[in-house]
C-alpha cells in the first residue's frame, strides 16, 4: 500500500485571528479525483490556496507526493497546478505569450508544442495572438485551465472550474480531468453542483465551519444522495 | 454540528482562564523598576542642578546636556532593539518579539522627539539658532523620520504578521543605514564646518559622575516604560484574539 | 531553469506589459522636465550661482520622478490586489526582486536620458563628460534598490502614495548627498572632496544584498 499522494493532517488556518480552518484531515491517493463541497466561507478556497503554497497554515502538516510543504515549498510548487477564481493571467500579453511565460517559469520542456496542444484541447487555438484582456470570462477560464496543466502537474487544484462554462466547456473539462487521471495525476476541485461532484469525482468531501464533516467514496453513493447528505451535514 | 459548536465554546473558556490568571499576577518587576526610577530621578535632579559644576562658558544652560545625552542615547538604542527584535521575529516567528519591537519603536520615537527638542533648545541658548545642520542633529532628525515611518506603516498595516515582517525589514534597513547617513552628513559638513552640538574637551570628574547617574536613571525609566508598553502590546493582541473568536 | 534566466523572463515580461500599456514612461519623462523648468523659475539663477544650485535641482528632479515610477513594477504585478499569478510559480523570490529592480532602473534611466540634455541646455552647464555616467548610475541604483523593496511593502497598504516617499526619502539621504556633491564637483573644481563614488558604491552593494535577503519576507503571505 503506497502512501497517499495528498496527505493533510490537522490543518489550521486563521485570517486576522479568525479561525477559517479548524483542523482538516484529508487523504487522497494518486490518480484519484476528489470533489470538495461546502457553503461559501467554509474554507474551501483557503484550503486550496494553502495547497498551492500561496499562504502558510498556522498548524498541521501537508504532504504532496511525499514532499513536506514546510520544507520543500519550491518543489511542491512545481508539482501543483492551480486555477482559482482569478484567471491569474497577464492582460497585456497574448494568449500564447501568457502560456510561454509560465512555461519559462515552470521550466517546461518543449513549451511551444505543449502550449499549442493545450490551446487545441481547450478550444483557444485560433485566439493565440489575442490579448488576454480581450477574452470573455469563459475563455479566460479555459486559458487558466491550460496554464494550470502546462507543466503536467501531479496535483491539480481547481476552484469552481465549472462556474461560467457552457455545456461544451463542461464536456471539455470532464475530458481533461479524465486524461489527467489516466496519466496518473491527482485532482482536487471545489464545486457547488452536487451532480457534477458525483459524476466527475472518485471521492466526495464536505467542509463546514472549517472542518471536514463528511467524506465518502462516490461509488458507494446512490445517485442524488449527495444533496441529502449535504443538507444533513449542515444541520 | 451541535458537537462542533460545543467544542469551540470550551476552547474559548480555556484560553480566557489561562490569560486571566497571567494578568492577575502581582507586577513585581514593574513596581521595583518604577520605584528605582523614581529614586534615581530625585537623585539625578539634585545632582544635575546642585552638584554638577556650572560651565564656565555656557553657564547654567549647559545642564540641558545631562538630559539631552541620555535621552538621545536611549532613543538610538531603542532603534537597535527594534531592529534586533525584528530579526529574531523573522527567524522565530514568535509574536512576542514583535511586541518588543512595537513597544521599543513607540518609546524610542518619543525619546528621539525629546532629544531633538532638547538639542534645539540647547543650540538656541548657545548660538541663538533653533537648528543647525551638524551631523549628529541631522542624523537624529532622520532617525525621527524613520521612526515615524515605522509607526505609520505598522498602523496602516494593522496587527498582522505581514505588518510585523514589513516593520522588521524597515528596521533592519534603517539600522544598517544610520551609520552611513551619519558619515555622509559628516563629510558634507566638513566642507562647511558649523559649531557642533556637544561638549568639547576633557570633562571634569563631577560632570562625568553626574552624567553617569543621569544615564542610569533614564535607563531605569526606559526599562520601566518598556515593560508597560510591552504589556500593553500583549493586552492588545489578546483583545484582538478574543474579539475575533467572538464573531 | 537558472536564476538569471528567471530574472530575464520576468524582466522581459514586465517590459512588454509596460510598453503595451503606455502609461508610465511619458508621464515620468514629462514630470522630470516640468520640475526642471519650475526650478529654473524658482531659483533666480545668475551665471555664478548656477553651479551651486544645478546639481541639487537635477537630483531632486530625478528623485521625484523615480518615486512616480517606483511603484509601477510592483503594482503592475498585482491583479486585484494579489500577486498570486507570479507567486504560484516555483521562481526564486530573489529573482523576482532582481527583475523588478532592473525594471525600475530601466524606467528611471529613460527619464534621466530625457532630462539630462534638457538640464544642460536650461542651466547652460557643460555636462557631457563621461564622468557623469558612474554618478548617475550609482545614484539610480541606490534609489531603486531601496525603492523596489519598499514599494513591495507599501503596495499592501492603502496610503501607498504617501507611505512610499515617507519611507524611502530618509533612507536614501546618503545617495542624494553623494550624488549632488559628486555632480557638483564635476562642474566646479574643488579640493579634498571626500570619496563620494566609493560611498555610493558601498551603499548600493550593502543594500542590494540586504534587500535580496529580506524581499521574500515582505512578499510572501
Amino acid at each position: 500500500m503506497s502512501a497517499p499522494y495528498l496527505e493533510i493532517k490537522g490543518l489550521k488556518k486563521n485570517y486576522n485571528f479568525k479561525p477559517i480552518l479548524r483542523g482538516i484531515d484529508i487523504l487522497l491517493d494518486q490518480g484519484k479525483c476528489m470533489a470538495l463541497l461546502g457553503a461559501n466561507g467554509a474554507g474551501k478556497t483557503t484550503l486550496l490556496r494553502i495547497l498551492a503554497c500561496l499562504t502558510k497554515p498556522v498548524a498541521g502538516t501537508v504532504r504532496i507526493g511525499g514532499l513536506d510543504i514546510g520544507q520543500d515549498v519550491q518543489q511542491i510548487r512545481l508539482l501543483v497546478g492551480f486555477a482559482g477564481h482569478q484567471p491569474n493571467l497577464y492582460d497585456e500579453l497574448t494568449v500564447l505569450e501568457n502560456l510561454l511565460f509560465f512555461g519559462r517559469m515552470y521550466a517546461v520542456k518543449n513549451a511551444r508544442e505543449r502550449a499549442d496542444t493545450l490551446l487545441q484541447r481547450v478550444g483557444l487555438a485560433r485566439r493565440f495572438s489575442e490579448r488576454a484582456g480581450t477574452l470573455s470570462r469563459g475563455q479566460l477560464q479555459r486559458l487558466s485551465l491550460a496554464r494550470a496543466l502546462l507543466h503536467s502537474p501531479g496535483l491539480l487544484l481547481l476552484d469552481e472550474p465549472d462556474a461560467g462554462l457552457d455545456d461544451e466547456g463542461i464536456a471539455m473539462l470532464e475530458e481533461l480531468l479524465r486524461e489527467h487521471a489516466a496519466q496518473g495525476g491527482t485532482t482536487l476541485f471545489t464545486t457547488h453542483n452536487f451532480e457534477r461532484a458525483e459524476t466527475f469525482s472518485d471521492q466526495i468531501c464536505m467542509l463546514s465551519g472549517g472542518r471536514v464533516v463528511y467524506q465518502q467514496a462516490s461509488s458507494e453513493l446512490e445517485a442524488g444522495s449527495v444533496r441529502l447528505a449535504y443538507q444533513e451535514a449542515l444541520r | 454540528m451541535a458537537l462542533v459548536k460545543k467544542e469551540a465554546v470550551v476552547e474559548q473558556k480555556a484560553t480566557k482562564r489561562s490569560s486571566f490568571r497571567q494578568d492577575t499576577r502581582f507586577p513585581v518587576v514593574s513596581i521595583i523598576l518604577g520605584m528605582l526610577s523614581l529614586i534615581g530621578m530625585m537623585v539625578s535632579i539634585w545632582m544635575i542642578f546642585l552638584y554638577a559644576p556650572m560651565d564656565a562658558i555656557q553657564g547654567n544652560s549647559q545642564r540641558i546636556f545631562y538630559f539631552h545625552v541620555p535621552v538621545a542615547w536611549l532613543g538610538m538604542l531603542s532603534f537597535v532593539i527594534v531592529a534586533f527584535a525584528g530579526v529574531v521575529y523573522l527567524v522565530k516567528k514568535d509574536d512576542r518579539w514583535d511586541w518588543v519591537a512595537r513597544a521599543s519603536a513607540e518609546l524610542g520615537a518619543f525619546f528621539i522627539t525629546l532629544a531633538l527638542i532638547l538639542g534645539s533648545i540647547w543650540g538656541r541658548t548657545i548660538w541663538g539658532t533653533w537648528w543647525t545642520w551638524d551631523a549628529r542633529l541631522t542624523t537624529t532628525l532622520i532617525l525621527w523620520f524613520i521612526y515615524i515611518g515605522y509607526l505609520m506603516l505598522r498602523n496602516y498595516m494593522g496587527r498582522t504578521s505581514a505588518s510585523a515582517r514589513a516593520g522588521a525589514v524597515l528596521a533592519i534597513i534603517g539600522v544598517i543605514d544610520l551609520p552611513i547617513i551619519y558619515e555622509s552628513v559628516n563629510w558634507w559638513r566638513t566642507l562647511h564646518p558649523t559649531a557642533q552640538v556637544g561638549v568639547q574637551g576633557a570633562l571634569p570628574p563631577s560632570v562625568v559622575l553626574t552624567l553617569m547617574v543621569a544615564l542610569t536613571t533614564f535607563t531605569l525609566l526606559y526599562s520601566f516604560l518598556m515593560l508597560q508598553l510591552y504589556q500593553l502590546q500583549r493586552a492588545q493582541a489578546l483583545a484582538q484574539q478574543l474579539r475575533a473568536s467572538m464573531e | 531553469m537558472t536564476f538569471l534566466s528567471q530574472v530575464q523572463a520576468i524582466l522581459w515580461k514586465d517590459i512588454r506589459c509596460e510598453l503595451r500599456s503606455k502609461q508610465t514612461w511619458m508621464s515620468m519623462g514629462l514630470f522630470a522636465l516640468l520640475v526642471l523648468v519650475i526650478f529654473n523659475f524658482a531659483f533666480d539663477l545668475r551665471v555664478d550661482n548656477k553651479a551651486a544650485i544645478a546639481p541639487g535641482a537635477l537630483w531632486v528632479a530625478f528623485v521625484f520622478a523615480s518615486l512616480l515610477g517606483l511603484g509601477r513594477t510592483i503594482t503592475a504585478e498585482q491583479e486585484k490586489g494579489s500577486m498570486d499569478r507570479l507567486m504560484l510559480c516555483p521562481v526564486d523570490r530573489k529573482a523576482i526582486y532582481l527583475a523588478k529592480l532592473l525594471g525600475n532602473i530601466l524606467f528611471i534611466s529613460v527619464v534621466e536620458i530625457i532630462a539630462l540634455p534638457i538640464f544642460a541646455a536650461l542651466f547652460a552647464v557643460p555636462l557631457f563628460t563621461g564622468e557623469l555616467l558612474p554618478i548617475v548610475l550609482l545614484g539610480t541604483i541606490g534609489i531603486a534598490t531601496i525603492g523596489t523593496l519598499f514599494s513591495a511593502i507599501a503596495a499592501a497598504t492603502q496610503a501607498r502614495e504617501l507611505l512610499l516617499p515617507l519611507l524611502v526619502f530618509p533612507l536614501i539621504v546618503p545617495v542624494v548627498i553623494g550624488a549632488v556633491r559628486a555632480t557638483g564637483a564635476l562642474m566646479t573644481t574643488s579640493v579634498n572632496e571626500p570619496p563620494w563614488l566609493g560611498m555610493m558604491l558601498a551603499f548600493d552593494v550593502i543594500f542590494l544584498s540586504v534587500s535580496l535577503l529580506t524581499f521574500e519576507y515582505v512578499i510572501e503571505e
